[in-house]
């Protein structure tokens, strides 16, 4: 996995709330996905494959992105990691939002994919200024655990110790767990001894 | 030892470790696969030479690109071939792997959230982890039961463990009892509607209190399949004898001695009086009424009588956009009554209402009268249809116009390719009503079976009631 530090990059004023699932990652596409093109599919193209010009991820304005800014509930709905693994496929290494689906956010730490939550009043005012100023690099600092632009913020973000610590060293949960191999070893035989239907 | 959750009693029984801040090396007892995902959780398992732990707690079922016509055709009837191989993938390498697999042809499949309860995979005390986010379900009968991804399962599948934040609680009471026209979905309408779509963020529910305590299993399960689009991570409701009653005698249930430990142990699966919850909420049975989803997020959700929302009218912007964009791809107008909107199509079952309740409810509808738009029915499982074919509902729905078919996700996500063409309105018993969830620019409605019925005798949306004797 892709160690996660500091990201300076574009980012993309979406703001819209309640991005789900079936929308990052329809599921029709999910037997072969074509990563490069599956992020928001319907939202990015017409059914002829042309893009929407009208969408803002096809804003040349936000060209080369690495950031996506939303409001409420980002990756809300199933557990398809493809809506995760969409995101680097299109370039996107942060999503900036209020809340974020659970389960799309636990994906999020196994691909390397931050999700950083900020109170609705700073997504606003960064909103605001991603508008005014199109192309305005965000950096997103994981170590110091904040968000600026040139024109505003520091925001501190909060951020679970383990789940930062494995981000900044690239290291996946399978990793982690391998030092825990005698752990669940030991776990087991009184567990089963207790509770043996359960073997 | 001070006042527990059921929750964090099942929580502590299963932490393997817990680090700073909480985050706990959970033990998980089974891991519900389907073929949707399979490939690539074992293509990633593969990649790191790892083997799978405990091959007897994996379940691998084929339930989302199955087909639900001509399954006595077999594989060979599947004309997708994207399709047929990966379900024979996961039949041919779930037993290669040595895991327990549910195939296409079984007599046991269905939707794994179907099938794992009616045959006692399902019990109390468990934590379930699943590669669908509707695993929640399985909560109904005193598990913790939740989603994961693929590379979390492919962690499952090779150490029998998952790193997860210890939850914060929230208990939903719901107190009296539901009226006679209510049903379990249209309870877990309503509290999406007053609570939101992130109204159970970051938690685990416990449903409970005397008109959750009257609910049957099957009833149960309609209820904590919804947890996720409650926002919360699972949704559980404490064991008792109903769900005794229900687990006792079916194949992977505990059986002869094992049986009586086992309800001891079941019996003590209870929030102890005194334990808090990080948030409480209480809600009046007696208010529920018959709803439906009128946009694309469940948080739109209305009683069928009442107005569709005027966005104007609506204090937070976020949510006024959201109304105003719903309104736009559902064709929909503020003011609008619900009620009699012209639909093209009915979808009758699911994880959420593809159980035997579920079509007895519907048919009692259907009975004797006549479908006004195409409408099918999907039994969740096999065992499903049998039953319900034994008791004659097969005929109830063929003699009113519906299609009696074959169990699996079918129309629900459409992965099979059971999809709407864009811009058609379906009356639906599933659970999302996301935009495109049904096949692209598809319009979604989610209601209740005996609702869903209704819809399809009246051609337009329409309650029980609504239906002319």
């Amino acid at each position: 996995m892709t160690p996660f530090r500091v990201l300076d990059a574009v980012a993309v004023p979406l703001g819209e709330s309640n991005v789900d699932t079936d929308q990052l990652a329809p599921s029709r596409f999910l037997m072969r996905p074509v990563f490069a093109k599956l992020l928001l599919h319907d939202r990015r193209y017409e059914r002829d494959g042309t893009p929407r010009g009208e969408f803002v991820l096809n804003d040349p304005n936000y060209a080369g992105a690495q950031i996506i800014v939303a409001g409420r509930n980002f990756g809300v709905g199933s557990s398809r990691e493809f809506a995760v693994l969409a995101l680097p496929a299109a370039g996107f290494r942060c999503i900036i939002a209020s809340s974020f689906g659970d389960i799309f956010a636990s994906n999020c730490y196994q691909n390397g994919v931050l999700p950083v939550v900020l109170p609705e009043a700073f997504i606003e005012e960064l909103l605001a200024v991603l508008r005014a100023w199109p192309g305005l690099h965000v950096t997103v600092d994981l170590p110091a655990q904040t968000v600026h632009t040139p024109a505003c913020g520091p925001y501190a973000f909060a951020i679970n110790s383990a789940r930062k610590a494995c981000l900044l060293e690239g290291l996946d949960d399978v990793a982690l767990t391998g030092r825990y191999r005698r752990a669940i070893a030991r776990f087991e035989d009184t567990y089963y001894r207790d509770l043996p239907w359960l073997a | 030892m001070p006042p527990q959750t059921l929750v964090d009693k099942i929580w502590a029984r299963h932490a393997v470790t817990v680090l700073d801040g909480n985050e706990t090396l959970l033990y998980v007892d089974r891991c519900l696969l389907h073929e949707g995902f399979w490939w690539n959780i074992v293509d990633s398992l593969k990649s790191r030479n790892l083997a799978i732990h405990r091959p007897s707690n994996i379940i691998a079922c084929s339930d989302h690109f199955v087909p639900t016509t001509d399954r006595s055709g077999g594989f060979g009837a599947i004309a997708d071939e994207r399709r047929r191989d990966l379900i024979l993938r996961l039949e041919t390498e779930g037993a290669e792997l040595g895991v327990n697999v549910i195939g296409m042809m079984d007599e046991r499949q269905g939707i794994l959230h179907v099938v794992a309860p009616e045959t006692g995979i399902t019990q109390p005390g468990m934590v379930i982890a699943g590669s669908d986010s509707h695993t929640s379900t399985h909560g109904a009968l005193g598990a913790i039961a939740f989603g994961i991804g693929t590379t979390e399962a492919m962690h499952v599948l090779a150490t029998e463990t998952l790193w997860q934040l210890q939850p914060k609680t929230m208990r939903i009471t719901v107190a009296g009892r539901l009226p006679a026209h209510a049903t379990a979905k249209d309870l877990i309408l309503t509290i999406i509607a007053r609570l939101g779509i992130d109204g159970g963020a970051g938690r685990f529910v416990e449903y409970a209190g005397p008109a959750i305590e009257a609910l049957t299993i099957e009833e149960r399960l309609t209820v904590c399949n919804m947890s996720i689009e409650l926002g919360a991570r699972a949704g559980t409701i404490a064991p008792d004898e109903t769900t005794f009653a229900y687990l006792a005698g079916r194949p992977h249930a505990p059986s002869g001695a094992h049986w009586d430990a086992a309800v001891d142990f079941w019996k003590t699966l209870r929030t102890d009086d005194g334990a808090t919850f990080d948030r409480e909420v209480s809600i009046d049975g007696a208010s529920v009424a018959p709803m439906s989803t009128w946009g694309t997020s469940l948080d739109q959700t209305i009683p069928l009588d009442a107005p569709i929302p005027d966005p104007a009218a609506e204090p937070d912007s976020s949510k006024r956009e959201a109304q105003a964009r719903s309104l736009a791809y559902m064709g929909l107008h503020p003011g609008q009554r619900l009620r009699d909107v012209p639909i093209d199509y009915v979808f009758i079952g699911s994880c959420t209402n593809g159980r035997l309740d579920d079509l007895r409810e519907a048919a009692a509808v259907v009975r004797g009268r006549h479908a006004a738009v195409p409408a099918f029915v999907s039994p969740g499982s096999r065992a499903v249809k049998r039953a319900a074919e034994a008791e004659g509902l097969d005929r109830i729905f063929v003699d009113a116009g519906f299609e009696w078919r074959d169990s699996g996700c079918s129309m629900c996500a459409g992965a099979n390719g059971d999809t709407l063409e864009p811009g058609r309105r379906c009356a639906a018993t599933s659970n999302r009503n996301f935009p495109g969830r049904q096949g692209p620019g598809s319009r979604t409605h989610i209601m209740s079976p005996a609702s869903a019925a209704a819809s399809a005798i009246a051609g337009r949306i329409a309650g029980a009631a609504q239906v002319p004797a």
